[in-house]
């Protein structure tokens, strides 16, 4: 724990030094309003991390989710104009199981035939993308294609603060009870720590492969349709390459790509450290050219700083080294 | 004594490709008694802890507990069913707390499904305190030492609460007090009535725990009875299925001068204060408990971990060791422990594997010769009498026996002044085991200087010219051949004056 919570301040160190130091360049970025809007832009990154980061802790990995977001979208952008009078809760419910049969699909392969997910997920990413373009028959959605009410609910507020953050946060206390609060959630540990130890234990791996790509097909499901009522578009690349993101975000946050280690608050920073960066830099007039090239730096920093706070440390034999490790526990 | 079993295994028949790991194997256990269950390693023994665990189903066979049949398919059936086990290995959650592990898969709920942490938390620290452990229950695994893990194996098993306890060794890593620990949770487990496999490789501690044995070898039953009925000679017979004194065949080498001086060698955590002179022509016995520091210590020598302070001198030459290229380029080999890991690239084929770490002497012009390749896995292979189809045979379609023979060859081939073989012998059947011991005496006579790490007593004490025994990471005693005895090296080894046995 301690570690953890160590990198947990540290991370929050590093934002709040970033956002002070921007400020001054640019006081607009502190205002308010500014700062909500981050957080409002940074919602589909909290949502997808916390469901990648279950996937990276039982050592897999699920490239589909932004390919998956797009094709339910696309499916409920579909629906929706095929069926205008569709009442709001039935379209977000519709998004998420769209995401949800993707995400079985990925995960009955990983599960029932053992192949490796990074095989299986770059594949049904391909798989899904093109099937985008094969069920709008190439044709793009926008904004006059939708509904108002459709398009209206990203951006509907209660209590000053957007529907999309009241999504995420009810995302993000639900991840959070999932991992702390159920065996189920540590279970997910378990397998990713020690996949052996946990059979021991009675814990099998398939199972957990088929929950958590069906979460995180699920949650990619969920953000399909806000992403394209938000954005008002629905087109075969939207989110294209936003998988990289959300991995960044969860390594940065300290998940190890071993598995086994991650928290929710952990990743919840990680994406925060994205997203103000990614808000950031055209706020204080770096050139676009340059941004990407620059949060790609930004990433490999955090990761470099990530493998060496994860250096193996010797074995406690001898005694002396044992007192000093119990006395800083 | 209670006559009515509470657990019977009949006509259990395990087979694995290419071995047949149990045979038409029948066993009993009684509440309120213990069992050793004995054997040579790769006799069976893990075998029947798996079965009784769940993690195998047997291919033949049925396991009747309090006389209803039982069938499992998982740890979780096993375990309903009463059957809990401390694992020889310690499969555990490095990154999870102390109390996390022991309830793993079975965390206690609160109400809504939750997990009850604080009730967990508690009781960890109830079953903590019985096994005498000096640490809380949310400290972070990894934080902890290889005995303080058992002891968490411990309270894991005693937290099933079950009928059937299963111990797999569970000593090999503690300390002569830890044992005594043990064993008085031992007896209360007894008094309340539970049955008890017991799995050592120590005979004094079976002696003085067990009250009945079973005893297998090759996977098969070759007899049971009472402890009070028999004497360990027999035992030892009926396990190796012929007198122990044939087994190791320690020949009489003159030890030569001085190869490998290690003076003061130490690292800020796994040993301190190492020092031992090596000789031309010596076996030196490497001897501890499990977690003693004995791999690390050679680890270190061999350029895999970096010691802090000490001097290393070869042949008179102070060597600075900074890689493991430095090492075998400076004549030292390491024949690692965990053969698959460590050892072997098992996708490749017996050539690839034994040439892997000495390339350079194949490459003409950065060009590997093959045919040169050939000649030495052959000349190697032929000598260590590895079994094969053919050379070219992937490591993973061969024997343990056979896979170490290669590893062993491997390092023969980069042509060694001395060559560290860190348990040999473990998990090998016992006809690849007397061949690498053959071997290992045939080496010392030409000349190589050996050092042998073995956890396994008679094996230390047949081969060895001279014994180190470590303890807590540092060396505690030291032996001749002559002067040791199975009991002055296992009262250094536990770290103590008191010794354990009765």
């Amino acid at each position: 724990m301690p570690l953890l919570k160590r990198r947990e301040f540290f991370l929050g160190s590093i934002i709040l030094g970033l956002v002070i130091a921007i400020g001054f360049r640019a006081p607009v970025f502190v205002t308010p309003e500014s700062l909500l809007n981050i957080i409002t832009d940074t919602s589909f990154l909290f949502m997808l991390a916390l469901a990648q980061m279950i996937v990276i802790l039982t050592r897999g990995i699920d490239l589909s989710v932004a390919a998956n977001l797009a094709m339910a979208g696309m499916l409920t952008a579909l629906a929706s104009r095929a069926m205008p009078e569709m009442p709001i809760v039935l379209i977000i419910l519709l998004s998420t199981l769209y995401g949800l049969a993707l995400g079985i699909v990925n995960g009955a392969l990983i599960a029932a035939l053992g192949i490796p997910p990074i095989v299986v997920t770059l594949g049904t990413l391909a798989v899904y993308r093109g099937l985008i373009f094969v069920v709008a028959g190439g044709q793009w959605l926008t904004s006059d294609d939708m509904t108002p009410q459709f398009l209206a609910f990203p951006k509907a507020t209660l209590l000053g603060i957007s529907s999309l953050v009241w999504i995420a946060a009810f995302v993000i206390a639900g991840f959070w009870f999932f991992l702390n609060e159920t065996r189920t959630g540590r279970a997910l540990y378990a397998v990713g720590g020690n996949p052996v130890a946990a059979r021991y234990c009675g814990i099998d791996l398939a199972p957990q492969q088929l929950l958590v790509y069906s979460i995180a097909g699920s949650v990619s499901g969920l953000c399909g349709y806000l992403w394209v009522s938000r954005y008002g578009i629905a087109y075969v690349d939207i989110a294209q390459g936003y998988e990289l993101t959300i991995i960044a975000a969860c390594v940065i946050g300290g998940v190890s790509i071993a598995g086994g280690v991650g928290t929710v608050s952990g990743t919840l920073l990680g994406a925060l450290f994205l997203g103000i960066v990614v808000n950031a830099l055209p706020v204080i007039n770096v050139s676009p050219f340059w941004q990407t090239a620059i949060s790609g730096a930004i990433i490999l920093a955090a990761v470099i700083v990530n493998a060496r706070a994860e250096r193996k440390t010797g074995k406690l034999i001898l005694p002396e080294a044992r007192l000093l490790a119990g006395a800083s526990k | 004594m209670v006559d009515e079993p509470i657990l019977r295994l009949d006509h259990v028949t395990k087979q694995f490709p290419g071995v047949r790991a149990l045979h038409d194997v029948h066993m009993a256990l009684y509440p309120g008694q213990v069992t050793a269950l004995l054997g040579e390693n790769g006799a069976g023994k893990s075998t029947i802890v798996k079965i009784l665990t769940g993690i195998y189903r047997p291919d033949a066979g049925a396991i009747h507990i309090g006389g209803k049949l039982q069938s499992f398919s998982s740890p979780r059936d096993a375990w309903r069913s009463g059957v809990s086990a401390i694992h020889q290995e310690t499969v555990m959650f490095d990154d999870l707390t102390v109390a996390e592990n022991i309830f793993m898969g079975h965390m206690p709920l609160r109400s809504g499904k939750r997990i009850d942490w604080q009730l967990m938390n508690a009781r960890a620290a109830e079953l903590l305190k019985s096994v005498d452990a000096d640490f809380g229950s949310e400290v972070l695994l990894k934080r902890l030492g290889v005995a303080q893990k058992h002891l968490v194996e411990i309270a894991r098993a005693l937290s099933h609460d079950s009928r059937i306890v299963i111990m797999d060794e569970p000593t090999s890593a503690l300390s002569a007090r830890e044992i005594s620990d043990l064993f008085l949770i031992i007896a209360q487990l007894k008094a309340e009535g539970r049955a008890i496999l017991f799995i050592s490789h120590k005979f004094d501690e079976i002696f003085r725990v067990a009250d009945r044995w079973v005893c297998l070898r090759d996977g098969e039953h070759v007899g049971e009875g009472l402890i009070k009925d028999v004497e360990p000679r027999g035992l030892v017979k009926l396990m190796v299925g012929r007198p122990i004194d044939q087994v190791f065949p320690k020949k009489k080498i003159e030890i030569g001068e001085p190869v490998l001086e290690v003076v003061g060698l130490s690292n800020p955590t796994e040993f301190a204060d190492v020092s031992f002179t090596l000789h031309k022509g010596e076996i030196l016995g490497f001897y501890g408990l499990v977690g003693a520091g004995r791999s690390e210590t050679m680890q270190a020598l061999f350029g895999v971990s970096k010691a802090t302070a000490g001097v290393v001198k070869l042949n008179g030459k102070t060597l600075a060791i900074s890689s493991t290229a430095d090492a075998i380029v400076s004549g030292i080999a390491y024949v690692p422990e965990d053969r698959q890991v460590q050892g072997t690239v098992l996708p490749f084929g017996i050539r690839e594997n034994t040439t892997l770490a000495s390339l350079h002497q194949h490459t003409d012009k950065g060009i590997l010769s093959r045919v040169s390749e050939q000649k030495i896995t052959r000349k190697l292979g032929g000598r260590l009498s590895v079994k094969a189809a053919h050379w070219e045979q992937r490591l993973n379609e061969l024997s343990g026996g056979n896979q170490q023979k290669v590893v062993i060859a491997k390092w023969l081939a980069t042509s060694p002044k001395i060559l560290i073989l860190d348990e040999p012998t473990k998990g090998i059947d016992v006809g690849s085991k007397a061949a690498v011991h053959e071997f290992m005496g045939e080496l010392a006579s030409e000349g190589l200087a050996v050092i042998l790490i073995s956890s396994e007593l008679p094996e230390i004490m047949g081969m060895a010219d001279r014994i180190m025994v470590m303890h807590e990471g540092r060396i505690v005693k030291n032996f001749t051949r002559a002067e040791a005895t199975a009991e002055a090296i296992v009262t250094a080894a536990t770290g103590g004056g008191h010794h354990a046995a009765a």
